[in-house]
């Protein structure tokens, strides 16, 4: 699914003293099955982009388009279905639930799409394994070092197998092996047909021969790529 | 099919969640458990002493006659017996006598009474069980009174008062008429009050008023007039427990406050991340309603059914000291349980609803906005 971005703005605090405008007009075409890399020095605005893509928010002004579906403008609910299906996230705090297990929480994202347990119990073991994760599975999420905890923030946005992965600044906790690691898991995904979305302002990722296409952005607006 | 396994994964959730803060839920639960306890105990209690104390007064006499001297309760001689004449509608009359009976031993009141229908000795005498308890004597011992001229007179206890009328019994002694009169200092010829049945509640008033013009120095008192004063007396006494109950209660629903507009940020980042991965609001929505269900219905559950216990197996004996001022000799009764339907929803209602509409608002604001936050 190609992902197009017509002359999108994002406007904070619209209308009040404070409002600043975080995207200025950013028109793009993102291809299906590439590794494509968001660069950027902070608060230029690459998370709030990206938010916009997987349907964690709306833009102020302009059109996304996800295939043929047109995003801006489709009601909460339709996002939300899209968001489950076609997206997986992996967040820059990997934003795992304490005290919940590390299986409890990979299976999280399925819960509302109520699928057999003990097949969905299944697929997240499998996940877990691929990752060299599944002597930890009844562990708490807490117990885990960086690496670790990446891993199952990656193993959680893959459990309800999206099309779209996108991971903001993945690798901004984790050490220099541990970004080369998690580069490689990327070509791995990449391999397996999905479409990834990365953000970051670190060289092992956008430097990294896995990234195919880099975009830049400045103060909200794209500047290369 | 499918929404039943979508609310089964909503509670496999919402159990491991109230799981993970065990320490914090569990001292909710005895908090709330505590106040639903207090609460139903006061609830029980009070409908069933009120219920228990209807049914004795239901078999006691339509018509009490005092005979009042200076505005006060006076004997009654017994020639009035007599001088009520011919009275329509009263099947029955007889004089009592009874008393009281200061023990300075225990430093309590009992009450005097001659039962003729029991035929005891002179020398004999039935007591109550809280006497019999306090006193710490049975059939066979004996029972030593100072009478009215200083003499001392001892007297066998035959028996002990059937306990299932323990609440009117405790602090009973019954004995002979002889036994009475010459203990307590009636003269022959007088009697403490005069009882009269009547078979048709419809001639009371009647009848009332006519005892007043026939004796004018008499007072008829109507059973009816007994079941309304037992009655605010006890809604009197329910209303000091309810009072201190508000406090309790004005506690909790701080505290329930607080959870509701104070949702931690831990919360709010977990309910962030529920929705970027792909929750609806409605899932949250159901996940934190079905939270505070589980929790206010665990404590509801378990509050009540101690209530139950504390009430119908220990005598409500946590009340004893409010209660007790209508009587020194606490009673030990067993009150026949009653649950009231309506009482339950209501108590149900004021403890279960609010909580649960008080974590669900919060939670509401919050996950109507954008999940784009745990991108921060
Ligand atoms: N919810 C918000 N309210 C107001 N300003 C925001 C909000 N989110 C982001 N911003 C601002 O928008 C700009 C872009 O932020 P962001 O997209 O997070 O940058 P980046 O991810 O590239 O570091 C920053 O100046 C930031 O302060
Ligand atoms: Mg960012």
């Amino acid at each position: 699914m190609r992902i197009v971005l017509e002359n999108v703005h994002k406007v904070f605090n619209q209308g009040r003293p404070n409002a600043h405008e975080a995207i200025r007009g950013v028109s793009l075409s993102i291809e299906p099955n590439r590794v494509t890399c968001l660069k950027g020095a902070s608060g230029s605005g690459k998370s709030t982009l990206l938010s916009m893509i997987g349907c964690l928010s709306r833009p102020t002004a302009g059109r996304i388009h996800l295939g043929e579906r047109l995003l801006s403008g489709l009601p909460e609910r339709f996002l939300t279905d899209i968001r489950r299906h076609t997206f997986g996230f992996i967040f820059q705090q990997f934003n795992l639930i304490s005290g919940l297990s590390v299986l409890e929480n990979i299976m999280l994202p399925a819960y509302p799409l109520a699928p057999d347990h003990r097949q969905l119990t299944a697929t997240a073991s499998a996940l877990l394994d691929r990752f060299g994760l599944a002597h930890k599975a009844r562990n708490p999420v807490q117990w885990l070092s960086g690496g670790e905890a990446q891993r199952v923030a990656i193993c959680r946005a893959l459990i309800n197998d999206p099309r779209i992965l996108i991971a903001d600044e993945p690798t901004a906790n984790l050490d220099t092996r541990l970004s080369r690691d998690f580069m490689e898991q990327i070509r791995r995904l990449r391999e397996s047909g999905r479409t990834v979305l990365i953000t970051s302002h670190d060289p092992v990722v956008f430097d990294s021969p896995v990234v195919e296409r880099v975009i830049e952005l400045c103060d909200g607006q794209v500047v290369g790529g | 099919m499918g929404w039943l396994r979508h609310q089964r994964y909503l509670l496999d959730f919402i159990i491991a969640s109230l799981l993970r803060r065990k320490g914090k839920n569990l001292g909710l639960l005895l908090v709330y458990s505590l106040i639903v306890f207090m609460l139903a105990s006061v609830m029980l209690f009070t409908h069933a002493l009120k219920r228990e104390m209807g049914q004795v007064l239901q078999a006691s006499p339509e018509i009490i006659l005092q005979r009042i001297e200076a505005g006060r309760h006076a004997l009654i001689p017994a020639d009035y017996l007599r001088k009520i004449g011919r009275l329509r509608g009263v099947t029955a009359r007889k004089g009592r006598l009874w008393g009281y009976f200061y023990d300075p031993a225990v430093r309590a009141n009992y009450t005097l009474m001659v039962a003729p229908e029991r035929r005891l000795a002179d020398s004999e005498v039935i007591i109550g069980s809280a006497i019999a308890r306090t006193r710490g004597i049975g059939p066979g011992d004996y029972l030593t009174f100072r009478a009215h001229d200083g003499e001392a007179y001892s007297f066998r206890v035959r028996e002990l008062l059937a306990s299932d009328t323990e609440l009117f019994s405790a602090d009973l002694v019954l004995m002979s008429e002889r036994a009475f009169r010459v203990s307590q200092g009636v003269a022959e010829g007088w009697y403490t009050d005069i009882v009269l049945s009547v078979s048709n509640p419809l001639e009371l008033a009647k009848i009332a008023e006519k005892l007043t013009l026939r004796l004018p120095d008499t007072r008829p008192i109507l059973r009816e007039e007994i079941l309304r004063t037992y009655d605010s007396i006890f809604s009197w006494r329910q209303g000091i427990l309810f009072v201190l109950l508000l406090g309790a209660i004005l506690a909790f629903v701080i505290f329930a406050w607080d959870k509701a507009s104070g949702l931690s940020a831990e919360e709010r980042r977990e309910i962030g991340i529920l929705k970027a991965v792909g929750w609806e609001t409605g899932d949250v929505l159901r996940m934190k309603f079905w939270e505070g269900a589980i929790l206010s219905l665990m404590a509801f559950l378990l509050g009540y059914l101690l209530a139950y216990l504390h009430v119908f197996h220990a005598s409500a004996s946590l009340f004893e000291p409010v209660l007790k001022g209508w009587a020194v000799l606490y009673p030990a009764f067993r009150l026949t349980p009653v649950i009231d339907g309506l009482q339950v929803a209501t108590l149900f209602f004021f403890s279960v609803f609010p909580y649960v509409v008080a974590t669900i608002i919060p939670i509401w604001q919050v996950s109507v906005t954008d999940p784009d936050a745990v991108m921060r």
